[in-house]
């Protein structure tokens, strides 16, 4: 239940994009085409849902003060959590690389048209930021998988919600200087309003 | 619109060159383009234009459609005034303090977002449309009685260009363009929409144990607080028989001018459906997803606010008033026939969470229409993508 609980929070109560304004760049840029966007939101999803745990591993192990006691007794002093960005973002790179290979493979087509920003995942501020929550708030294991998932999946559904916003704009008579990012800077606003439903629902 | 069709045709010879009251000829055209601006319709046989609607017959109708709400609105102010206030009061007291807060609203409203889209219209030199007509009625009938009048006005400015103009002006707004000034207003000064707001008392005191909780907020509070039923809060309350099912259904209660009356709104819900310019199945569609989720709720039967019986929640709070007139926007509305029924249900459905579930905010209807605005055009994205498909599979190559 409380994994349930958790679930629904981090997808809408606290959404990575209206409620932290995390993975903006990539949001405002890839939102052109719902199709594209699907597709860039299921790989923050994959790659978040197998991230936030392997950290929590990593920072469980091998990062946290005392986490190396597994080994001997010798390192129980140990604290490596000066090392835990760097660390961080060496799985999410990799991971990042993984996807990349895989989509690269199974459809050139969403590859050819997510372009640099599917490498650019790998900074994505969502990603990492993902990571340093679960890192902040000591979930633990199950608790950080339902919680890279869940968080994933609030920006996909923010991603592809935009994208269908920006496709009935596309004959809209924008003013010439808010066309292209600066409309859709106003609409992530706007959403940002209606998503303000949820803020505050304890649950 | 047949029969008063029909007169106008008749009686348009009169007014032609060489009638009999050809010098009144603008007068007539004014009146009938109200109605039936494009006499577009073609005869019998051939290729049909049965009726040419347009933007302005399209909008004056839902003007109409909530002068019902408004009537109302300005009676139930005075009524609730002189009740606080603990004094008898004749009809036309009533009628007269109601109007002193409402009118002014109304007013501010028209004017102000009016003139900004006048201006918007000369500076981007497109034509002026109607779109504002039915916003700047919704904007006052959604706004509570005491409202400071700069307020609505800031509001108003806010959601003409933020939240309409700025993607090209009436038809191509995202979100519904009065929910977002009151949205606006709601997350800016919420210490002036929302709490003890609903009830207009002027200068003067309300008598003893009075308080200006609306029925969401005194539901809300029964199961904070653990105190037997919501029912058993509702017959509780200071002013005897207020939040009795029947009462709340006509409307007497406390509430933003025009959403009290669920009597009131279905009245307007009628003219909607039968000039055909609001969609029943939204409609239909938001009651039932609320009804449903209430029933649901009662089911579970966590507090006192999830047991209390489904029906309640179609009359309290705004759900009828944005059901029928924000839900059914058709410019941020789903555009597609099932993505509607799915829109409409959703938007029943997330009211009823966030009243019960979301301490900030006692009113979920706003919000919850707000978001499934956001939503709409990818539920109709993805209901075109499941034709093609259906019907892709059906095609032979």
């Amino acid at each position: 239940m409380d994994l349930i609980n958790l679930g629904i929070k981090s997808i809408f109560i606290e959404n990575m994009v209206f409620a932290y304004f995390l993975g903006m760049c990539s949001f405002l840029a890839v939102s052109k085409k719902v199709s594209t966007a699907f597709g860039l939101g299921l790989a923050v999803v994959f790659v978040l849902t197998i991230t936030v745990p392997t950290n929590w591993l990593l920072s469980e192990f091998i990062l946290n003060e005392g986490a190396l006691s597994w080994i001997s007794k010798d390192l129980a002093t140990v604290d490596l959590s000066f090392l835990s960005f760097i660390m961080y973002i060496a799985v999410i790179a990799s991971m990042v690389q993984l996807v990349e290979m895989v989509i690269e493979k199974t459809s050139p087509a969403l590859y050819g048209s997510l372009g640099i920003f599917l490498p650019l995942i790998a900074v994505n501020c969502a990603i990492l930021g993902s990571s340093l929550f679960m890192d902040q708030r000591d979930y633990g294991l199950a608790e950080s998988a339902v919680y890279g998932f869940s968080s994933g999946i609030g920006w996909f559904l923010a991603i592809i919600a935009l994208a269908a916003i920006r496709e009935r704009l596309k004959y809209s008579n924008v003013p010439d200087g808010l066309k292209g990012l600066g409309i859709t800077m106003l609409i992530t606003g706007l959403m940002g309003i209606a998503f303000m439903s949820f803020m505050g629902i304890s649950i | 619109m047949n029969p008063i069709q029909k007169f106008f045709d008749k009686v348009e010879p009169l007014f032609e060159k060489g009638g009999k009251y050809e010098k009144y000829y603008t007068l007539y055209e004014g009146h009938r383009t109200i109605l039936f601006r494009p006499k577009l319709v073609t005869g019998k046989k051939g290729a049909q234009i049965k009726d040419a609607n347009d933007l302005k017959r399209t909008m004056i109708t839902v003007v109409i459609a909530m002068i019902p709400c408004l009537l109302f609105g300005i009676w139930n102010i005075g009524h609730q005034h002189f009740l606080a206030l603990g004094e008898t009061a004749t009809f036309i007291q009533k009628i007269g303090v109601g109007a002193i807060q409402a009118i002014p609203i109304v007013i501010v409203s028209y004017a102000v977002g009016l003139s900004t889209e006048f201006t918007i219209c000369v500076i981007r030199n497109h034509p002026i449309n109607e779109g504002y007509l039915v916003t700047g009625m919704l904007i006052a009938l959604i706004m509570p009685p005491n409202i400071p009048l700069w307020q609505v006005a800031l509001a108003t400015v806010f959601a003409v260009i933020i939240a309409k103009e700025v993607f090209g002006g009436t038809g191509m707004n995202v979100l519904n363009v009065a929910l977002t000034a009151r949205a606006f207003l709601y997350f800016a000064y919420p210490t002036d929409i929302s709490g003890e707001v609903w009830t207009y008392l002027g200068d003067a005191t309300a008598v003893d144990g009075y308080s200006g909780a609306t029925a969401l907020a005194v539901a809300y509070d029964t199961a904070l607080n653990g105190t037997g039923t919501v029912m058993s809060s509702f017959s509780s309350y200071w002013a005897e028989g207020m939040y009795t099912f029947k009462n709340m259904f006509l409307g007497a209660i406390p509430g933003s001018i025009g959403e009290t009356s669920t009597l009131m709104v279905l009245i307007g819900a009628l003219i909607l459906i039968v000039t055909g310019v609001g969609s029943w199945k939204i409609i239909f569609s938001v009651f039932a997803g609320a009804w449903l989720m209430g029933l649901g709720f009662n089911a579970i039967g966590y507090n006192a606010f999830m047991d209390m019986p489904a029906h309640y929640h179609l009359v309290i709070g705004g759900l009828a008033f944005g059901a029928v007139f924000m839900a059914t926007d058709p410019v941020s509305a789903a555009h597609t026939e099932t993505g509607k029924w799915i829109y409409g249900f959703l938007i029943g459905i997330l009211t009823v969470i966030i009243r019960v579930f979301n301490p900030a905010y006692p009113e979920g209807i706003m919000l919850a229409i707000l978001l499934m605005n956001v939503f709409a055009p990818l539920i109709d994205h993805y209901v075109v993508e499941s034709n093609k498909n259906r019907r892709l599979k059906r095609a032979t190559v």
